[in-house]
This record gives C-alpha cells, sequence and structure tokens, in this order.
C-alpha cells in the first residue's frame, strides 16, 4: 500500500515492515518528523531501530509498508530521496590509504559537487591538521570526525544518523549537536538512534522508543533527561 | 548535466581504486609477480623443448594473465569491504552502472599493466620471436583483456561478498570466458605463427563481438548485484 | 514485496500434473521402444546408432532450459516474486542432469566410433562448458544464504549464462574446425529423423514434468525453512 506523499512532512513512514527470512524484525512502524524535528530512536539492540533507519536511507527495502522522505518514495524513487538525506552508519566506511583530503574529494565528486570546499569542511571538524594524512593512522574519533565532514559538505535536509555520538569526545559532540542544529533550524530534520540520551538531550524535540519492532511509545513532551535516560534503559 | 555527472562519477571512482592499489602495500607488484611465476610454471610444464613452448607460448600467455587476473577482481571489491565503504558508496546518489564503469576502467588498467609485463617476460621465456603484425596482435591482447576483466569485475562484485570467494569466482567466471580466451588464444597463437591461413579476422571479429555483449550486458545487470 | 503469511499458504497441489507424468513416462517408454525396434541397425556403428535417440534428444532439452533459465530470470528481476526464482533455479538443476547425461552418452558413443573417450569435439566439448557454467550457477546458490540476495544474484549469473550458449557453440566450433574435420554421426536409417522426433517431443515433456517435480520440491524446501525459523523465533 503507498502511502499518500505529503511534502511538508521530512519523514512519513505508513506500516513499514522488514523481515529476515522467517523473522519480522519491524512489524508495522508508523513513523513522521516534521521539518526542524530532531527526533530521537530508542530501543534494545535488535528492536530493529537501525533497520528503520536503513529502509529509509534507502539501503534496505522494506517487505512490507512504504515510507517517503520530502515526498519521495523510497522504494520507487531512491535516488530523488538519496539527495535529500545524509545517512551517518555504524562504520565510518572511509578508504584507509587515501587522505582525509582525498577521502572527501572522492564523496563531493560522488555528490555531484561543482566546487566543493574541502578544507573548509576539514577545518569545521577540527581535523585541518591532518588534511594530508592517511586516514589509516586516524584513531575512532577522528574517523567519525571526518565522516561528519563528508556529511558537511554533503549539506542533506534530512539527517539519519545511527549512534552518532559514539566515539566522539565533549568537543566532538559538541561538534555534531551544532551541525544537527545548524541543519534542523534550517528546515531540515534529524531522526537519530540513540544508545544513551545524554548527549542529544538539550535539541531532542521528542524521542519514540521501539521495542520488538513496533513503536512502544511515541512521547511529544520533553521529558527531563533522567526520565529520558530511564525511559532508554527499559 | 546527468552525462557530465555520471562521467564524474566513473573518473573519480577510477581515481579512487586506482590511487588505494597503488599505495597498498600489496597491490600491483605481487600480481604481477604471480603472473609471472605462473609462466614459468607453465614453461616448465611445457618445455624445455624450444618448439613446443613457442607453439603453446599464446595459451600460457592468456592463463597466467587469467590467474593472476582473478586476484585482482577480488580486490578491487576487497577495499570497500574492509572498511565498511560500500555503504556510503551505494547512498551517492546516481546510476549503479557508473560504479561498475569505473570498477572496470581501473581493473582494465591495472590487468592491461600486468599484460604488458607477462606478455614481455613470456617472449623471452617461451622464445617467441615478435611478428611483423605485432600492432594487430596488440588489439588483440587489448580486446581479450577487456572480456576478461569485465566479467571478471561483475562476477566479483558477488563473489566476494559470499562465502568461499576464492572458490567461487574462479568457478563462475572461467567457464563464462572460454569464447573469449578461445578467441584470444587463438589469434595470438596464429599472428605469432604469421597467420597463415589468416584465421585472425574471424577471431578479432568474435572478441569484438563478446566484447560489446558481455560490457553491456553486466553494466545493465549491475545494479540487481549491488544492492546491500 | 509478499505479507507475512503468503509463502507458505499456497503450496503447489499435484492436481493433473500426477496425470502429465504418468503420461510423459508412457510416451518416453513407447519413443523409445519404436526407436529401437524400427531402426535398422547402421552400416558403420551398428547397433551404436541407437544411443542418439537419447544422446541428441537431450542436448535439444538441454538448451531449452537454459531458455527457461533467462526467461525465469528476467520475469524474477522484472516482477520480483520468489517463485520465478525457484523456477529458474529448478529448470537449471535439470539442465544440469540433461547435460550430464548427453555428455556421458556422448562419451559412451565415441569410444567405439572414434576409439577414444574424448576427442574435443565441437559439440560435446561445448556441452563441457554450458554443464561447468550450470555448476557455477548452482555453486553460486548454494553459498548465498540470504533469499532475496541469492534469487537476484542468480537471476543476473543465469541471464548471462544463458545469452554465452550460442557464443560457447560458436567459438568452440571454429575452434575445432579451423584445426580438424569433426566426424557427424551418418545414417541411411528412413525411420531415424521420425524417431529422433518422437523421442525429442519424449524428452520434452520428461523435461517440464522434471522441473516443475523439482519446482515443488524448492517450494516445500522454502515453505519448511520459513516454518523452522517462525518456530525458533517464538521459542525465544
Amino acid at each position: 500500500m503507498t502511502p499518500v506523499p505529503r511534502v511538508d512532512i521530512a519523514i512519513d513512514a505508513q506500516g513499514v515492515a522488514r523481515r529476515f527470512g522467517a523473522r519480522w524484525v519491524l512489524r508495522g512502524v508508523d513513523l513522521q518528523v516534521r521539518p526542524g524535528e530532531m527526533v530521537g530512536l530508542l530501543g534494545a539492540n535488535g528492536s530493529g531501530k537501525s533497520t528503520l533507519l536503513r529502509i529509509l536511507a534507502t539501503l534496505l527495502k522494506p517487505s512490507a509498508g512504504g515510507a517517503t522522505v520530502y515526498g519521495h518514495d523510497v522504494v520507487k524513487s531512491p535516488d530523488d530521496v538519496r539527495r535529500h538525506i545524509g545517512f551517518l552508519a555504524h562504520s565510518p566506511g572511509l578508504y584507509d590509504d587515501l587522505t582525509a583530503r582525498e577521502n572527501l574529494q572522492f564523496g563531493a565528486a560522488m555528490l555531484g559537487l561543482d566546487h566543493p570546499d574541502l578544507d573548509a569542511a576539514l577545518e569545521r571538524v577540527g581535523l585541518a591538521h591532518v588534511t594530508h594524512e592517511r586516514v589509516r593512522g586516524f584513531s575512532a574519533g577522528m574517523q567519525r570526525r571526518l565522516s561528519l565532514a563528508r556529511l558537511v559538505l554533503a549539506n542533506a535536509r534530512v539527517l539519519l544518523l545511527d549512534e552518532p555520538y559514539s566515539n566522539l569526545d565533549v568537543a566532538g559532540i559538541a561538534l555534531m549537536n551544532e551541525l544537527i542544529g545548524e541543519s534542523v533550524a534550517g528546515g531540515g530534520a534529524a531522526l537519530v538512534v540513540l544508545h544513551e540520551l545524554a548527549p542529544a538531550a538539550g535539541l531532542l524535540d521528542r524521542t519514540i522508543t521501539i521495542r520488538d519492532g513496533r513503536i512502544a511509545d511515541d512521547d511529544a513532551a520533553f521529558l527531563e533527561p533522567d526520565a529520558l535516560a530511564a525511559a532508554g534503559e527499559r | 548535466m546527468a552525462w557530465r555527472d555520471d562521467w564524474r562519477r566513473v573518473r573519480a571512482i577510477v581515481w579512487k581504486d586506482l590511487t588505494t592499489e597503488g599505495r597498498s602495500k600489496a597491490g600491483f607488484n605481487s600480481v604481477a609477480a604471480l603472473g609471472v611465476t605462473i609462466l614459468v610454471l607453465f614453461g616448465f610444464a611445457l618445455g624445455p623443448d624450444a618448439q613446443a613452448l613457442r607453439d603453446a607460448a599464446a595459451g600460457a600467455l592468456w592463463l597466467a594473465v587469467l590467474f593472476a587476473g582473478v586476484l585482482a577482481f577480488n580486490r578491487s571489491y576487497q577495499v570497500e569491504l574492509e572498511s565498511g565503504a560500500l555503504e556510503p558508496l551505494l547512498l551517492y546518489p546516481g546510476a549503479r552502472w557508473t560504479i561498475f564503469a569505473g570498477k572496470l576502467i581501473a581493473n582494465t588498467i591495472f590487468v592491461g599493466l600486468m599484460l604488458v609485463i607477462v606478455v614481455l617476460v613470456g617472449i623471452v621465456l617461451f622464445q617467441v620471436r615478435v611478428p611483423d603484425a605485432w600492432p594487430t596482435l596488440i588489439l588483440v591482447l587489448a580486446l581479450g583483456a577487456i572480456g576478461l576483466v569485465s566479467l571478471g569485475t561483475f562476477y566479483a562484485a558477488m563473489a566476494s561478498r559470499s562465502r568461499a570467494r576464492e572458490v567461487l569466482l574462479p568457478l563462475l567466471l572461467f567457464p563464462m570466458l572460454v569464447p573469449v580466451l578461445l578467441a584470444a588464444m587463438s589469434a595470438s597463437k596464429a599472428l605469432l605463427s604469421g597467420d597463415l591461413m589468416h584465421e585472425a579476422p574471424a577471431w578479432i571479429r568474435m572478441l569484438v563481438a563478446y566484447d560489446v555483449i558481455f560490457v553491456v550486458a553486466p553494466l545493465l545487470a549491475f545494479e540487481h548485484v549491488i544492492e546491500v | 514485496m509478499t505479507a507475512p503469511s503468503d509463502l507458505s499458504n499456497d503450496l503447489p497441489r499435484p492436481g493433473y500434473w500426477r496425470w502429465f507424468g504418468i503420461f510423459a513416462f508412457l510416451f518416453l517408454i513407447a519413443a523409445q521402444a519404436t526407436g529401437l525396434i524400427t531402426s535398422i541397425p547402421d552400416r558403420d556403428m551398428g547397433h551404436l546408432q541407437k544411443i542418439m535417440y537419447v544422446h541428441v534428444p537431450s542436448a535439444w532439452i538441454m538448451s531449452l532450459t537454459f531458455v527457461a533459465v533467462l526467461y525465469y530470470s528476467f520475469l524474477y528481476l522484472w516482477k520480483q516474486r520468489e517463485n520465478d526464482d525457484l523456477k529458474a533455479a529448478s529448470a537449471a538443476e535439470v539442465g544440469a542432469a540433461f547435460c550430464g547425461l548427453t555428455l556421458v552418452l556422448g562419451m559412451i558413443w565415441g569410444r567405439p566410433a572414434w576409439g577414444v573417450w574424448w576427442a574435443w569435439d565441437a559439440r560435446l566439448t561445448s556441452t563441457l562448458v554450458l554443464f561447468l557454467i550450470t555448476i557455477g550457477y548452482l555453486a553460486l546458490r548454494a553459498f548465498v544464504e540470504d533469499p532475496h540476495r541469492r534469487a537476484q544474484w542468480s537471476a543476473a549469473v543465469g541471464i548471462l549464462g544463458a545469452i554465452n550458449v550460442p557464443i560457447v557453440y560458436m567459438s568452440v566450433r571454429w575452434w575445432r574446425t579451423l584445426h580438424q574435420i569433426q566426424s557427424n554421426p551418418s545414417t541411411v536409417d528412413p525411420w531415424y529423423v521420425f524417431n529422433l522426433r518422437t523421442n525429442a517431443f519424449a524428452f520434452l515433456f520428461i523435461m517440464i514434468y522434471f522441473i516443475r517435480q523439482r519446482y515443488v520440491a524448492a517450494r516445500y524446501e522454502r515453505a519448511a525453512e520459513l516454518a523452522v525459523q517462525a518456530a525458533a523465533l517464538r521459542r525465544n
């Protein structure tokens, strides 16, 4: 059943279900993220939150149901969806034998950017001092920052982030929040899979908890950080 | 504009593949060395009689390139798989066939260079007399290499991501390459011995037809095998 | 994409196929018997010639299975129905069996006819290459666990393999004719063509029946797989 696209909604998932073999990881998730919102996705390991994110990012196809990003269907027009989103995965997905700048250069060329300001992006994420060093020698935190730089270049309207705060120090967390905040303030949206709430507490508009492939609760009200953390651990 | 973007993507992938391969420690040198080693082993198997070696030179050469090339094909996806870079690659907007085209060009350059080295060594080891028609021979080498590389790159997209990748790639690839190997070997052999029967043009036509079919078909099919 | 329940609910029923199977086997027996009885011993080959009534139809049917693989592979990529993937795989397995049969019979014919078990005859060599291509297809399926990925990859490999079939035949034939004149079985038997045709049809019916049976088995396998996984899930 194709959902009716509503272009004023950034992310619109209706009845999204996904099966791996006979195992249903997602069992019908309805979710909307409006422009200007940052929504946190919580849940235990294996609850399906990463799978949901990957479906929205067009990396997986839903077994049932559908989703749109700014009106573009993730199954029918995945390429249009990809133009609007920036996805951050667990693993940084960088080329070890290329330098930081070369990694960005490759990303910019693949994104179709005509005159990308690679140095500014590296400066922004605090990696200017390793511009010409190969990624092989980078720490996990530095690699995370470099993938952030790639995200900066992409300048996506919708951010789909899978545990973006892992491996980041305090400065890195602040940087991530800065970037998310900028995107959201500019009319974009962010859906963020979170392991713990503390780093994002100041920015989150609401959280959604996934349990056993379904939405457990959708709390639109802004909760206190402690209550949010407690909700995430349930 | 779409063409320009597609072409830019292809160029980016060619550059990225060649650069990462060039900077990796193992890389080109070991594959080329392997090609030469295989050639030497063929020398032991078929020689030491000079005429026997000359007769077998074309066949031995192509097999050496094939066996060493198989390593290159899997390696071309290794980079993405090891560092988890396949997902970001698939997330860039744009047609999937550009990924295949980029890898195809990069692998052709890679295998082409290896081919040159193996041919030069082979001429010496197998006491081959360079024929007058050597430009045609170069054409045969190029067409044959493209045929090998195209299907090799395509099947490696699958084999490199499955269990038993080392056996699956040759198992899928080698039987499919029989026509191009027959054509390349026969044409090479004929040209090396003066092509008295004028076989080479027919084989070259077959090589061209094979290359066209088996570059276009994998290009079209690539998007179905490269999903995560 | 398919909803949760429908894969295990509509397993194929035998229905008319049981009768078709009986008919196919009876027809095969009749065609083979007719061939054996009516054909006169060949001038050169003697009774050996009669192996052609199995060898030649076997080869024709083998080529037909490649067409089936091509068709169902395309269909799968277009419609994304799992059943089409299972049909393509069944056709490939049956094709491998007929390939093997063709090869063995060719060798059995060749031993007395040529004096050797193998002489790189163009058609036999092509059959061997196609046999290996089919093995590659089946090996791919064996090594890929995820059903969707297995189906996608098999379809691509199946299509490429199928379009290579005429190219393999052509290249091997050129390779042979340029070096040696191949010996073709020739005969003066007036019943030869008739018997060949009837046996061809007999094998065609058998092929269809085999593919159907293999497909049914594949559907049951798949349903069992899903049931086991579902049961494991409930236990958790």
